[in-house]
């Protein structure tokens, strides 16, 4: 049972691994993307992890895929040019990828880590639930999760600064803008 | 499941993220690899801290998810100022950082 869910998950997550870099449309990339997310968490409770798994799921899939969607319909997808600007890009790509992986199974299979072959120790039924992790966020690694807290208000505010409309930037070259833009600003001109 | 089945997968996604990164030309399905990369990351800390029996490693993981969640806001913040800008949305067009 537990290998059947095992797989089910694997296969989720890698074909939503695939969709993600295979589709044109940025949208689909996204879907895809939500679907790997999904799997991940279903692997995430396998492993007796059932507060990182509700934290992938709530945080992840909802909230950072609802700026992704929110931000690719602004920004509309599609477009992407010709694939390869480098010869051979395409061919060159995976044979560096498919390397890649088989160097990380060489360095972690021959780690001789003698517990990489079996299920893990018999642990409690508290085991990674909401209340083991927020004992350890707040005793142990208090000092991270305040650092933690500071980075995310820093990128808020960096956020803001990098994508607000700069007025004076906009009126030195009236030349490059889409008219969609203008029919926004025409309307406070005359008042002005 | 063994734990060494959860680790190849792991490398099998990252190396799928790093993949898409070569690929790839529109900064935003980069930043969509870049996830797959730090995703496959968070299943390796998790498998290895279910290995050990020690929750430790899910601490690690749920700090690489709020990292993760920094990273996507200040990528897309920029992605929305080059597309304000009317800069090509390409990352083989703006190369004037390459040197």
């Amino acid at each position: 049972m537990e290998a059947v869910v095992f797989f089910v998950a694997a296969i989720g997550a890698l074909g939503g691994a695939i969709g993600v870099i295979a589709m044109r449309n940025p949208f689909y990339s996204v879907l895809a993307l939500i679907v790997h997310l999904f799997s991940l968490a279903a692997l995430f409770l396998l492993l007796t992890s059932a507060f990182v798994a509700a934290a992938q799921v709530v945080v992840y899939a909802g909230a950072v895929m609802v700026l992704y969607v929110f931000v690719v319909a602004y920004v509309g997808g599609g477009g992407e040019s010709a694939w390869e600007p480098i010869p051979g890009q395409r061919f060159l790509a995976p044979l560096l990828a498919i390397a890649l992986f088989v160097e990380l199974s060489i360095a972690v299979l021959g780690s001789a880590l003698k517990a990489l072959e079996t299920d893990g120790p018999e642990v409690s039924a508290g085991f990674g639930d909401p209340a083991a992790i927020g004992r350890l966020l707040l005793e142990k690694f208090l000092l991270p999760f305040e650092a933690s807290s500071i980075l995310l208000l820093l990128a808020a505010v960096g956020a803001i600064v990098l994508a607000a409309r700069r007025r004076e930037a906009e009126g030195e070259a009236p030349s490059k803008h889409s008219p969609t833009r203008l029919e926004g600003a025409s309307p406070s001109a005359p008042n002005a | 499941m063994n734990i060494e089945w959860y680790i190849v997968l792991s490398s099998l996604l990252f190396a799928t993220g790093v993949l898409g990164i070569l690929l790839r030309r529109s900064p935003m399905v980069i930043l969509l690899c870049l996830e797959l990369m730090l995703n496959a990351g968070n299943l390796a800390l998790v498998a290895f801290s279910r290995m050990v029996g020690n929750e430790q490693g899910q601490v690690f993981a749920v700090i690489v998810m709020v990292i993760a969640a920094c990273e996507v806001v200040v990528g897309l913040g920029l992605i929305v100022a080059i597309f304000r800008r009317r800069l090509p949305l390409n990352v083989d067009d703006l190369r004037e950082l390459r040197g």
